[in-house]
């Protein structure tokens, strides 16, 4: 067995697959307060990246930096974090919340409108060309951990460990603080946590601006380390990460970080063992054999239902 | 079963109907008073039987081409018969079985395919279309059925999401499936021709007579249209079709009452891949090939936005749906039609929501006195603001010219322009009374700021914009579109 390539390959998905656990976490979060398919949040994650790329040309661009590196990555952060943020509670504000009571289809469709009305917009004010980070221009990609077969590059380790804090950080949040309470209370059941006294518009509200800012941090992270980003990004990235969401189970925030990491190496191996034009196949037969074994999810609590 | 009494049965005046809930069937009469203008138009339309509204819409189609003289609009008018049938097949998935089914043009794009290897070179087959297109219909029913599988275990959401990739996926095969090694042979077979697709096809024909222009095109697609309404109609008026809408009103109470609604599911997703395969095989006719990009997600959202906007479930206005978004897309490829189309939608919406007219017209002279005044200040102190000029002036546009700033070089401010007027968009539905009427004023002027600068210029975007703000526009004021009747929850 070639070990190079196998080790190689473990890194890459997992580079991949931080970035998807991120955006899962992301839908599971806003399916777990609304029950709601956010068809809106690949979007979100492309703006993000797009934020990313602004802060980038503000700074002079790649080419003649007028700011430190460190500087520079964690402003992008920050910024598409933010902006990211902000527009995921726009969207709930604005498409989703007068759709509260309305027919299940309904914010669906409202979601559809407002992904492609998003893509649409960043047509318009990025134009149709692949923009690039051009990461290697800054940062020496060379740099990292080069041991036997193990080969990081800094940038790969710097995603990596960004996606883990993130992931560490809502956690905590979560399961410790008062607006997690109120969080997991809303989740459990919207209308008791009302009666309860919690704000449920604000905590949707809140709910909707970590995802959001997640998925931002996601973009800025997959233009570092794969460069080139465009408009159309966010739709294929956002079924992977509604893929990972569920097969970690839908609504479980431990779920769509194993989810995240499993299709991501699935994808990493089967790019590199079968075929990377067929990878999509194969994270689509994963969902689906996920889907008819164990509707729930990998780590999902069955929903139980009394009529 | 014991028999009721007869009178029980009847309708019978001043007593309460069987099967009719009267509190729900009078609920859109009571909110009348605000319903706005599409009322009228919708009780003009009831007072016509179905079968007469059918004739007056085939009629008009099928004199259309003898009024015009140009293959491009008998072009488009294929086309609006095409996504109307589209349209229809979607219709039964989601407006009469509410099942969310995202994965609806791949059984366009494989009826398609499905007719490209049937009748060209490509594997040197070619079929009568007797042969051809029924084989088309029957293969993209069952893959209809296969993929309509999941659906026995998945709702709303899940099925929505699976049935989206794989119409991504659905694509994906379609580029790759071009040098695949089957397992009885060593030789690779290109089954789709891969991102060239399949060309130069085998045109529709008869006993004999062949559709060799486009008009003999249209009219093929007129009878195929015909035949799909009348079917349509007699499968949503039959027992299945009742029981489509009760699957649709509430799975649990259906599967209560012993509807099989496992079954219904399935039919329902044969039923609509049917309907789409045949519009697909019409449609690689018409274009004579077939290739990867014809099906992608953008022409899923137009066909969604046929449906919704027509009114889910209701035949009449999904086929009116249909008709309005074919149209509307060609008339932004000109410049001067656009924006006629453009004042045009402003001041209609402004009419059906601006009561009394003393608003509206109060509304309508301020945005004019406050462009004229922006433009004058702007045009005092800053030259560039006003540098820019239409191209092709006409009696109109000199006008618009003295009004609206024209920078030159505007794709920088314009798109500046776009963010702050979305954003104000948005801030202007949280206002209300005066301050809303006030704020009306500069948003109007800034709308006409961004048509003119960026988007007369972008009509393929502006179409996309477009769509994606109608359906949340549409979902937040009007959810059972333009012709539907509004559901009624009782709890």
């Amino acid at each position: 067995m070639n070990w190079d390539l196998f080790v190689q390959l473990l890194v890459n998905g997992l580079t991949v697959g931080s970035v998807y656990a991120l955006i899962a976490l992301g839908y599971t979060m806003v399916y777990g307060v609304l029950k709601l398919l956010n068809f809106a949040h690949g979007e979100v994650y492309m703006i993000g990246a797009f934020i990313g790329f602004g802060v980038l040309s503000l700074s002079g661009g790649a080419f003649e930096l007028s700011i430190s590196v460190v500087l520079l990555i964690a402003l992008m952060f920050a910024a598409a974090m933010v902006g990211a943020g902000l527009l995921g509670v726009v969207i709930e504000r604005f498409a989703y919340r007068p759709l509260r009571n309305a027919p299940r289809i309904a914010p669906l469709i409202s979601a559809l409108g407002v992904s492609f009305f998003l893509q649409a917009s960043a047509l318009l004010l990025f134009g149709a060309q692949f923009r690039s980070y051009d990461t290697y221009e800054y940062v020496d990609l060379t740099r990292g951990i080069h041991k036997g077969p193990l080969n990081i590059s800094i940038v790969q380790i710097l995603v990596i460990l960004t996606a883990l804090t993130l992931m560490v950080g809502l956690t905590v949040l979560v399961s410790r603080s008062r607006v997690g309470k109120a969080m997991r209370a809303t989740a459990y059941d919207r209308e008791a946590a009302s009666m309860m006294g919690i704000d449920v518009d604000r905590v949707i509200l809140v709910t909707f601006f970590i995802g959001s800012a997640l998925a931002g941090a996601a973009g800025v992270m997959v233009g570092l380390v794969f460069f080139s980003i465009n408009h159309t990004m966010g739709f294929v990235a956002g079924l992977k990460g509604f893929t990972a969401a569920v097969v970690g189970g839908i609504g479980s925030i431990p779920g769509a970080m194993l989810g995240g990491l499993t299709i991501g190496l699935a994808e990493a191996f089967s790019a590199g063992y079968i075929s990377s034009t067929f990878q999509d196949l194969i994270v689509f037969s994963i969902l689906v054999l996920v889907i008819l074994v164990r509707p729930t999810g990998l780590l999902g609590k069955a929903d139980i239902r009394k009529v | 079963m014991p028999q009721l009494p007869k009178d029980e049965t009847q309708d019978v005046a001043g007593q309460p109907r069987i099967g009719v809930d009267d509190w729900v069937a009078s609920k859109e009469g009571r909110t009348e008073g605000h319903a706005g203008a599409l009322t009228p138009l919708r009780e003009g339309l009831d007072r016509i039987s179905g079968s007469a509204r059918l004739a007056i819409v085939v009629a008009l189609a099928a004199i259309f081409p003898l009024l015009t003289e140009s293959d491009y609009l008998v072009r488009v008018g294929v086309n609006t018969l095409l996504f109307a049938l589209l349209a229809l097949g979607l219709n039964v998935v989601v407006g009469y079985a509410g099942l969310l089914d995202l994965g609806y043009i791949a059984f366009y794009g494989f009826g398609a395919y499905v007719y490209a290897v049937l009748s060209s070179s490509h594997f040197d087959v070619h079929l009568p279309t007797i042969v051809s297109v029924p084989v088309v219909v029957l293969a993209s029913a069952l893959l209809g059925l296969l993929l309509g599988l999941p659906s026995r275990r998945l709702v709303g959401d899940y099925l929505a999401i699976v049935s989206l990739f794989f119409a991504q996926i659905f694509v994906t095969l379609l580029v790759n499936s071009n040098r695949i090694t089957p397992p009885w042979s060593d030789q690779a077979v290109d089954f789709t021709g891969g991102p060239n697709g399949i060309a130069e096809l085998d045109s529709l024909g008869l006993f004999g007579w062949e559709a060799d222009s486009i008009t003999s095109l249209f009219y093929v697609a007129l009878v195929v249209f015909t035949v799909v309404v009348v079917g349509l109609h007699f499968v949503s008026e039959s027992r299945t079709g009742r029981a489509w809408r009760a699957l649709r009103e509430d799975p649990l109470a259906a599967e209560v009452m012993s509807m099989p609604i496992n079954r219904l599911k399935l039919l329902a997703f044969a039923f609509g891949a049917g309907v789409a395969g045949l519009t697909g095989a019409v449609f690689a006719a018409v274009q004579e090939g077939v290739f990867p990009n014809n099906f992608s997600v953008t022409l899923l959202i137009t066909i969604y936005a046929m449906v919704i906007l027509g009114g889910v479930g209701s035949l009449t206005g999904v086929i009116i749906g249909a008709i309005l978004i074919t149209v509307l897309p060609e008339v932004l490829e000109n410049p001067d039609q656009a924006r006629l189309l453009f004042y045009g939608l402003v001041v209609l919406t402004l009419l059906a929501r601006l009561r009394p007219w003393r608003r509206l017209a109060a509304v309508l002279t301020g945005t004019v006195a406050f462009g004229l005044v922006v433009h004058a200040v702007v045009g005092a102190v800053w030259s560039r603001g006003t540098a820019g000029a239409i191209l092709e002036p006409t009696a109109l546009t000199r006008w618009i010219d003295d009004w609206v700033l024209l920078p030159s070089s505007p794709r920088t401010i314009g798109n500046v322009a776009f963010v702050v007027l979305v954003a104000a968009v948005l801030g202007l539905t949280l206002l209300r009374g005066r301050r809303r009427l006030a704020a009306l004023v500069p948003v109007l002027y800034l709308a006409a700021f961004v048509w003119e600068n960026r988007l007369v210029d972008e009509p393929s975007i502006t179409r996309i914009l477009l769509l994606g703000a109608l359906l949340v526009v549409l979902m937040n004021a009007r959810p059972q579109g333009l012709l539907g009747t509004s559901r009624v929850e009782i709890v």
